[in-house]
């Protein structure tokens, strides 16, 4: 139980998606105009990491990883399909995302329509791929540990796009030198918001 | 001939600059500051990411009137993931510190925007040579910038590029020391910020007001 709270900690802290990995900076930059739609796209990043995380955890545990196929037959105990790794997470993801769509439509409609036009987009986000491949990288033990990575994550994804809309809403008002508006000034901030995240990571768990 | 090769070049050139992927389009920014801390890394990155750009962009074009639109995306995918696991498959054989180095990045061209854009916006409605030409030309503007952030990180925060020591033994000895902070994440963000904020000062067409 206190491995999970440290795990879920540490990612949204110490390895932030956005400060300290960089996943997900395209749709990052490009929704975080308001702070309302920005933690509409947070949301729906948390849920799809919540459900591909595990998901393709169970995929490299129980087919992909070396030897992983011997619960089908001992004779397949020699197989090595990680290679495929890549394409299996990235067809899960994107049948996922199909999936959750489709279901958030027909039973909450309400739902969808916070989160719906963003469903599309977060197949491609980087952030998604992303923790799949740290899951597998990482080596976590059990489901469990798996699920609390990828909210954590998730949560430190929502976290910091919320953080960088409410400041772009208030530097509207600014005088900000004219080469640096909008995309030059957003990539600065985003910086000095890394470097204050640089002050978690003396933190021993 | 003489049109055509003209018309040719300019699309490399104009991706390298007007039309820049990283700093102008805001595609694929990701990899673009994660792999940039030493030089090594960030050329292989640089050469990987060209090299599936221009030939998912080849292959797509020449598949464009086969596909069906509304599965176009799968297409697409299966396209960039299988060379993408060919990239990462060389480099794990004929470099495996730099392939250990890149870690989840090269995994993650799979979903890097430029390549995906790209063959959205020119590979679908284009012939395969142009579409192999603008893939390069993106690649090369990825590579530009990528190569330019990890100089000046590589050659601030650890004295060196490509591993060979730059700064002077005796400058340590007289009491200079290396940017820490050139090497944590942060300043890849702050320099990509000066970056574009030089490119927009030299093309004033491309400022946001």
């Amino acid at each position: 139980m206190e491995n999970l709270l440290n795990i879920f900690v540490k990612s949204i802290f110490i390895d932030n998606m956005i400060f300290a990995y960089f996943l997900g900076m395209c749709s990052y930059l490009a929704v975080s105009k308001t702070v309302k739609t920005s933690v509409g796209l947070g949301l729906a990043v948390v849920f799809v990491l919540l459900i591909t995380v595990p998901a393709n955890y169970l995929l490299f545990h129980y087919v992909l990883k070396p030897g992983a196929l011997s619960w089908l037959s001992p004779s397949l105990a020699e197989m090595d399909l990680s290679f495929l790794s890549f394409i299996m997470y990235i067809a899960v993801i994107a049948a996922i995302v199909q999936l959750v769509e489709m279901v958030v439509e027909k039973f909450a409609p309400a739902l969808y329509n916070s989160l719906g036009i963003f469903l599309p987009l977060i197949a491609v986000n980087c952030a998604i791929l992303g923790a799949s491949l740290f899951m597998q990288e990482r080596g976590y033990g059990n489901l469990a540990e798996a699920t609390s990575f990828a909210l954590g994550s998730g949560l430190g994804w929502l976290l910091a796009i919320a953080g960088i809309a409410a400041i772009r809403e208030k530097i509207a008002y600014s005088l900000i030198p004219a080469p640096l508006r909008g995309l030059g000034i957003t990539f600065i901030i985003t910086g000095l918001m890394a470097i204050s995240f640089m002050c978690f990571m003396g933190i021993q768990l | 001939m003489d049109t055509g090769s003209t018309k040719n070049r300019a699309l490399v050139s104009k991706a390298i600059n007007k039309d820049n992927p990283v700093v102008v389009q805001v595609l694929g920014i990701c990899s673009a500051l994660a792999v940039t801390v030493k030089l090594e890394p960030a050329m292989v990155m640089a050469i990987s990411v060209t090299m599936v750009i221009a030939c998912s962009n080849l292959i797509i074009s020449a598949l464009r009137n086969l596909i069906p639109s509304s599965i176009r995306i799968i297409v697409q995918l299966v396209v960039i993931s299988t060379l993408v696991i060919l990239v990462d498959q060389v480099l794990k054989a004929y470099s495996y510190e730099v392939s250990k180095q890149l870690s989840v990045y090269v995994g993650l061209i799979i979903t890097n925007c430029i390549v995906m854009g790209r063959l959205e916006a020119f590979a679908m409605s284009n012939k395969p040579l142009p579409s192999f030409l603008d893939g390069i030309g993106n690649g090369l503007g990825y590579a530009w910038i990528l190569i330019t952030v990890a100089f000046f990180r590589e050659l601030l925060g650890s004295g060196s590029l490509l591993g060979y020591q730059i700064v002077p033994q005796a400058f340590y000895e007289a009491g200079y020391h290396d940017n820490g902070l050139m090497i944590m994440p942060a300043m890849a963000l702050i320099l990509v910020g000066c970056i574009i904020w030089i490119h927009r000062l030299r093309n004033p067409e491309l400022m946001e007001d």
